[in-house]
């Protein structure tokens, strides 16, 4: 385990590291400098002259944040639709998971093995064949179901619902394979003890399975923030539902021209992440192995 | 107990981030002053109903459609919710499948609405629209949005792609005068050469649809050269796509495109042009690196903030001229509007959509082209606009809808589009036009 460790922090290496860093990192560090950038020479020079010639303005920021109707940014408004459509679709798919998984791994029931399986063989379903079916489901009803016809804000409740569908194979399969690699010794320990299944799942097996529980939450944040494809589908694109993501797709104009607006739009759209990201760091490094490593 | 508290103020940050944005953005519906209801009277009274539309026009366009129907709106009491989305070609398909389509869409294409039409996904155009429809279009533009005999909408926009943008006042301290015929025009471009400039620019970067303005470079020259008999059958696939004419198009297209002597002005080389987007290809004009580009009207919108457009300002265009002054084809493109539904509210939005007071009231916001022969020139936003306008609403034009949109997707925003490309980047046009024919798809 040392000898590994040593050879991995060696010089040389680390050099590899810093290069591959720093080759990554250019091109985002390339557009946050020309956010910043007046448009005209957004447009007509390259980033790397800025430092020759260092004109700074908050323009690209203030143009696509605020405003009103199609011709300017209006980020903020949907700013707050990202943050309203990613909290609970990263808490809805996050708890029944959690619920699922346990009881997947610790109750004993007729048919769990074939159920864990099932499961797992949902994740191989393509969200994009998925989504005419969603769609029929919420217009127009299935079997018994009626159709949602959900109008305004309540469209809302489509998206929750379409990504905590998507994510819960996923989920439930992650933390399956954590909880059921917890030690038997502890779950049995607190079962002779008289604890209900209520007090083991919150007092016993929700410390322990924090690292698989924020990981997941890191990795459904960053896909439900970044999603395009299904809020484009179901969110109806008004700037009363509609995420950044869709906002930022048409933010260049119908024809293109007003590309310079996206370096600063990108960067808007990419804060939230990165802040989520870096306070969540440590977290996420230690659970990335959940799951995989059934002890 | 730290992680808790930590993601509690995670969360608390998060929300106050949020709430610190999101205050009051909202403009608001802008006040409107005392609107005369009367010319809208016809449409009726629809209180409390909606219609939503679908679109590719976003961004100022968007504005601008808004802000013309805002009248219409407050008189009818229709409310109508407008999307404009860049992904609308492939959303409208799953929209519609999904069983949540929109009330009115506005096809850019006319193979996508005649492929709603025959899927009887469309309702055929009421008494009314059919009625403007013939009053306003002419039989050519009409036909574009009738499938099988049926009339399913009107059209909305018009573009003329034929124009030659240029310099007035490069071509007058050169002594240049507007070609007229297309021998004048190789005689201009051949002059620029001779001075060392290269006379002609092109860009023909487009994200996923790279190689368009090749496309219409080749079918405004078949047009011209051959007729619109020969451009209607190659369109049709009724003679092959690598039909010697239609080479002899392509060649002569290429002995300026591929002529480094020729192109491409400002930007080096002429393979430079696969790398330049479209919206950028005529800056070099205003600097005098270039002398011409071909480009549609719409071009007017992506000139360089505070350029002027007019016959003796900075940038102007003509017709690309034909064997003579008599020749005029006209190849252009337009928007369709149609509808997925039959609502009382819904018809009475489309006829207003179909009348020439919606396209007059249009045009006074901003840059806007309609084919509808009730519009009048004066309102023009721009010289341009209204030389496209005086060009649809001549009858001696023979306007030819842009061939790419009416060839099966596969080839006409497919193979011809991509073999548009390898040819500008050296390949043959017999190699190319042979390949794009194969790639034909067979019924």
């Amino acid at each position: 385990m040392n000898g590994v460790r040593e050879r991995l922090t060696s010089r040389a290496l680390t050099s590899v590291a810093v290069v591959i860093a720093v080759l990554w990192t250019t091109p985002t560090l390339g557009l946050l400098l020309s956010s910043f950038r007046p448009e005209e020479e957004i447009k007509t020079t390259g980033w790397w002259t800025l430092f020759g010639t260092p004109h700074f303005t908050l323009d690209n920021y203030g143009e696509v944040l605020s405003g009103g109707g199609n011709g300017s940014g209006r980020l903020a408004e949907y700013f707050v639709n990202s943050v309203v459509i990613t909290l609970p679709s990263v808490l809805f798919p996050l708890v029944l998971a959690f619920f699922a998984a346990y009881a997947l791994a610790w109750i004993d029931f007729r048919g769990r093995d074939a159920l864990v399986v099932g499961i797992f063989a949902l994740q191989v379903v393509p969200l994009q064949m998925a989504l005419v079916p969603l769609l029929k489901l919420f217009s127009q009803g299935w079997l018994f179901l009626p159709a949602w016809n959900l109008t305004g804000p309540a469209r809302f409740g489509q998206i929750w619902f379409a990504h905590t569908v998507f994510a819960l194979p996923f989920a439930v399969f992650l933390l399956h394979n954590f909880l059921a690699g917890l030690p038997r010794d502890l779950i049995e320990a607190a079962r002779v003890d008289g604890a209900s299944h209520g007090t083991l799942l919150l007092r016993i097996v929700l410390p322990l399975a924090r690292p698989a529980l924020v990981s997941f939450a890191v990795i459904q944040f960053i896909w439900v923030w970044n999603d395009l494809l299904v809020a484009l589908t179901l969110s109806g694109g008004s700037a009363e539902t509609a995420p950044m993501t869709v906002r930022l797709a048409s933010l260049a104009g119908t024809y293109g021209n007003e590309w310079q607006r996206l370096t600063a739009g990108a960067f808007v759209a990419a804060c939230v992440p990165l802040l989520v990201f870096f306070s969540l760091r440590r977290h996420f490094a230690r659970g990335l192995l959940a799951g995989s490593v059934k002890g | 107990m730290r992680f808790g508290a930590r993601l509690t103020l995670a969360v608390i940050a998060l929300a106050a981030l949020a709430a610190a944005c999101g205050v009051p953005q909202d403009s608001g519906p802008q006040s409107h002053t005392a609107v005369d209801c009367g010319p809208y009277a016809k449409y009726g009274k629809h209180p409390g109903a909606k219609v939503t539309v679908y679109a590719e026009n976003r961004d100022r366009e968007a504005d601008l459609f808004e802000e013309t129907w805002a009248d219409f709106s407050d008189c009818t009491g229709i409310d109508v919710q407008y999307e404009g989305d860049g992904e609308f070609e492939a959303q409208i398909q799953l929209r519609v499948d999904g069983g949540s389509a929109p009330d009115v869409a506005f096809f850019p294409q006319p193979g996508l609405l005649e492929r709603f039409a025959r899927v009887g996904k469309l309702k055929p155009a009421s008494a009314g629209v059919v009625a403007l429809a013939k009053q306003g279009w002419s039989a050519d533009w009409n036909s574009y949005a009738t499938v099988n005999g049926t009339l399913y909408g009107t059209p909305l926009v018009a573009n003329v792609k034929s124009f030659v943008w240029y310099s007035p006042k490069f071509f007058r301290d050169r002594g240049l005068s507007v070609p007229r015929t297309w021998s004048e025009l190789m005689a201009v471009t051949e002059k620029v050469a001779a001075s060392g400039a290269k006379p002609w620019c092109a860009g023909i970067e487009s994200a996923e649809a790279t190689g368009w303005p090749v496309t219409d470079w080749i079918e405004d020259v078949l047009l011209r050269q051959q007729g619109t008999d020969v451009y209607d059958q190659w369109v049709a696939h009724e003679i092959p796509f690598d039909d010697p004419r239609v080479i002899k198009a392509m060649d002569t297209v290429g002995s300026i495109l591929k002529n480094d002597r020729y192109a491409n002005g400002g930007f080096g080389p002429a393979r430079s042009m696969a790398s330049i987007s479209f919206q950028e290809a005529g800056t070099p004009i205003l600097s005098g690196d270039c002398a011409m580009h071909r480009q549609a009207s719409f071009y007017a919108d992506m000139w360089p903030k505070g350029t002027e457009i007019g016959p003796d300002k900075d940038v102007y265009a003509f017709l690309l001229p034909g064997a003579d002054p008599a020749n005029r084809p006209v190849l252009g493109g337009g928007v369709f509007t149609a509808a997925f539904a039959d609502r009382p509210e819904v018809r009475a939005y489309q006829e207003y959509l179909a009348s020439a007071d919606f396209a007059n009231a249009r045009m006074k916001k901003g840059p806007f082209v309609s084919a509808n022969k009730g519009v009048d020139l004066a309102n023009a936003a721009t010289p341009v606009d209204r030389l496209s306008i005086q060009l649809l609403q001549d009858p001696r034009t023979q306007f030819r809808f842009d061939g790419s949109d009416l060839m099966p997707a596969s080839v006409g925003a497919g193979t011809f589009w991509k073999g548009s490309v390898d040819w500008i980047g050296g390949a043959s046009t017999r190699q190319v036009a042979d390949s794009i024919e194969r790639s034909w798809p067979s019924r």
